[in-house]
């Protein structure tokens, strides 16, 4: 299937931090690169996104954390899984000492972003995930 | 005749005449330069732009009105500065050490950071184990306040609390401060988060209750501390989150000055006067390494706030016109990118500060864009303080950018600059009005947006991020501690057994008190919340009880 794909991505943050000028930033990057981007405010349960992935029906979650919120990443790994959204890839942006890194890739995120990052380098592979899950839902 | 040695004496028009041939001649292509806050910046600066003859009424000497020069007589060369370092990170105890450590080291006053968990209102028991002392040290009652200050003469240092509405922090402190029998008065500090239109607009994790609740419990507070803390500064209001959050220093500034318009009118509206607060105003503000800017930023905001308060608030008293503020490096200039790089960036937005005529400061660590600090990290930036203070001579000459053809001149425009955000606010309807129809969020999203458009293009150099890139050795990064969970897992073990064993009809009664408060306009909610804190109420119930009856601080989302 050679259409356009326009990605929905999911902008969103957890755990109890409210630093949110990178979400916000890449939220407006994605939404000028042609995106369609759900945003939350901070502060979201992890229940509440995976009911957001579900009824938006995203292609992409982005999470933030700027102050360790990352942490819960792998509870919302398996909150997605167990839900059967399998084919929605999660990426985090923010903050993440080395060590935890490591333990998000196994608990299956497709990708951090560190600070410095550039806005063309996140959507660009925002775009990349999006086609690769549509093409995976599309042979399931 | 040979350039090189000629002689004469030009006259100061010629002599600027035959510069700007030179200058066009040498310059190739004139990059145009503007800051951070839109002012655009000359080659050079000279007695054209500013002439110290027609001026002196906008300088005055050190401690003299409008103090663009410094808020008192001896500035840096009396008392230095507070070197005042946020600390904070796992269990009371483990905290404890760590603070017995830094007051070691040259720490002059305390600034402890509380867990994300309590800073959004929720006790241990309600939060994800993972997250908790990972960013901030959990205090949830006035024993565990007690335990984190122990060995600490809370009637000698200065111990500020990093603590929104409610200030239940305080309110445990004080509590404390009960129990041991020291006397109030003589408790001095800062309530440093109390600025909640700084937390609605940019730094969300510290919105605990909804704006009209807020807004009525900051006066309460103030009120309050005027009354029973004479050494406390009850109002701290915040540049820092906004700067941080993407707005201009200059917006930046305008937003904290027009939010402290809108508390001192908020505080007159209740019959108090404003000579009685306004000693006990301070500010608190982000330092970029835009270093003249920042400079110049400090030296208008001081000139502009005697005026504010002076004309606009009719502060009487000398101490109320005084801007004090504390001034915290910035984090979001620090890179990933060859971390040690950072200690430069601090070192050079430490200088800005210090220059600016700050009383009290931050240094950031160098590893805060890796992770949240390590002792290593932090305890250099501690050491770049006193470098900064005891060897580099920047304390022998108040304010010796002063008189500057440059420096006087930005300030003039910063001023102007920070004059006309100001006036947009205030014709919103003041400060409160602009953040309900989200005026302020809306130009702070736009100016962090436009900065990362000009380091994703490249107009903004950010050295190891978009220019001078290196390949780097991911083990040379520093190993980030975390609480040990044993330790955390017991102490919400003991908070459990704690909650049960405690008088459950105090605690009722207390929060039965502190809930009418909230109705009623003539109690004072922040004392009802000293008396739960000492009836042994947690900071969860306190901040439920008034979420209940004030409604949960909810934020716009704006993008």
């Amino acid at each position: 299937m050679s259409q356009v794909v326009i990605p929905k991505v999911l902008v969103t943050k957890i755990g109890f931090d409210g630093h949110d000028r990178g979400s916000r930033v890449v939220a407006a990057g994605l939404r000028d690169a042609g995106m369609e981007v759900i945003y939350t405010p901070p502060w979201q349960e992890i229940a509440t996104v995976v009911k957001l992935a579900l009824e938006e029906d995203v292609d992409v979650i982005g999470i933030s954390s700027l102050a360790t919120d990352h942490l819960i990443v792998p509870k919302l790994m398996l909150a997605l899984r167990e839900a059967g959204l399998n084919d929605v890839a999660v990426i985090v942006g923010g903050i993440v000492p080395d060590a935890d890194e490591a333990t998000l890739m196994e608990a299956g995120v497709a990708r951090v972003f560190h600070p410095g990052s550039s806005m063309a380098d996140i959507a660009a592979y925002v775009h990349e995930l999006a086609v690769a899950g549509r093409t995976q839902r599309v042979v399931v | 005749m040979n350039e090189a040695i000629r002689t004469e004496v030009l006259s100061e028009a010629e002599a600027y005449g035959a510069w700007q041939q030179d200058y066009a001649a040498s310059i190739g292509v004139d990059k145009k330069v503007v800051n951070r806050s839109g002012v655009p910046i000359q080659p050079i600066y000279t007695s054209r732009d500013w002439n110290s003859k027609d001026h002196s009424a906008d300088l005055g000497m050190p401690g003299q009105a409008p103090y663009t020069r410094g808020i008192y007589a001896t500035m840096h060369r009396g008392k230095t500065w507070s070197q005042r370092q946020l600390t904070g990170l796992g269990t009371p105890s483990e905290f404890n050490a760590r603070l017995l450590e830094v007051l070691a080291q040259g720490a002059t006053a305390l600034s402890p950071i509380p867990c994300n968990s309590v800073f959004r209102g929720y006790d241990m028991d309600e939060s994800h184990i993972e997250l908790l002392g990972t960013c901030g040290t959990v205090i949830n009652t006035t024993g565990h306040m007690d335990r984190a200050l122990q060995g600490v003469d809370l009637a000698k240092i200065s111990c500020a609390q990093n603590d929104p509405t409610p200030f239940t922090l305080l309110a445990f402190m004080l509590a404390a401060a009960r129990r041991r029998g020291t006397d109030w008065k003589s408790i001095s500090g800062t309530s440093n988060q109390s600025d909640y239109l700084s937390h609605y607009v940019a730094n969300h994790m510290f919105f605990r209750i909804a704006l009209p609740g807020a807004r009525r419990i900051l006066t309460d507070h103030i009120e309050f501390c005027n009354r029973f803390l004479p050494k406390w500064n009850p109002m701290s209001v915040v540049g820092q989150h906004t700067q941080q959050a993407g707005a201009t220093p200059a917006e930046s500034m305008a937003f904290t000055l027009c939010t402290a318009i809108q508390n001192a009118e908020d505080c007159m509206a209740r019959g108090m006067d404003p000579d009685q607060f306004l000693p006990r105003f301070t500010f608190f503000f982000d330092v970029s390494i835009s270093f003249f800017e920042e400079i110049a930023k400090f030296r208008a905001a001081r000139r502009i706030w005697a005026g504010l308060a002076r004309n606009r608030l009719g502060a009487k008293d000398p101490r109320s016109w005084r801007f004090k503020f504390h001034a915290q490096t910035s984090g979001v200039d620090l890179t990933r990118q060859q971390p040690l790089n950072n200690i430069s960036r601090v070192t050079v937005q430490a200088m800005a500060g210090i220059l600016g005529g700050l009383q009290s400061l931050h240094t950031d660590a160098y590893d805060e864009a890796l992770s949240c600090p390590s002792e290593f990290g932090a305890r250099i930036a501690i050491a770049t303080q006193n470098v900064l203070r005891e060897e580099a001579h920047l304390t022998d000459v108040i304010d010796p950018l002063g008189g500057s053809f440059y420096v006087e001149t930005l300030t003039d425009q910063m001023q102007a600059q920070i004059e006309s955000v100001m006036q947009r606010v205030q014709d919103a309807g003041g400060m409160y009005k602009a953040v309900e129809c989200g005026l302020v969020q809306g130009m702070i999203g736009e100016s962090a947006r436009k900065f990362q458009q000009m380091v994703d293009s490249g107009e903004q150099t950010v050295v190891g991020v978009n220019a001078y890139q290196v390949e780097e050795d991911s083990s040379a990064r520093p190993i980030n501690a975390r609480p040990d969970r044993d330790s955390m897992q017991t102490l919400i073990d003991e908070f459990k057994a704690f909650k049960v064993a405690r008088s459950q009809s105090a605690v009722q009664t207390a929060l039965d008190a502190l809930a009418r408060s909230a109705g009623d306009v003539k109690d004072n909610v922040f004392g009802r919340v000293v008396e739960a804190a000492e009836a042994g109420c947690t900071h969860g119930e306190i901040c439920q009880t008034l979420r209940r009856e004030m409604g949960f601080g909810h934020v716009q989302a704006i993008v």
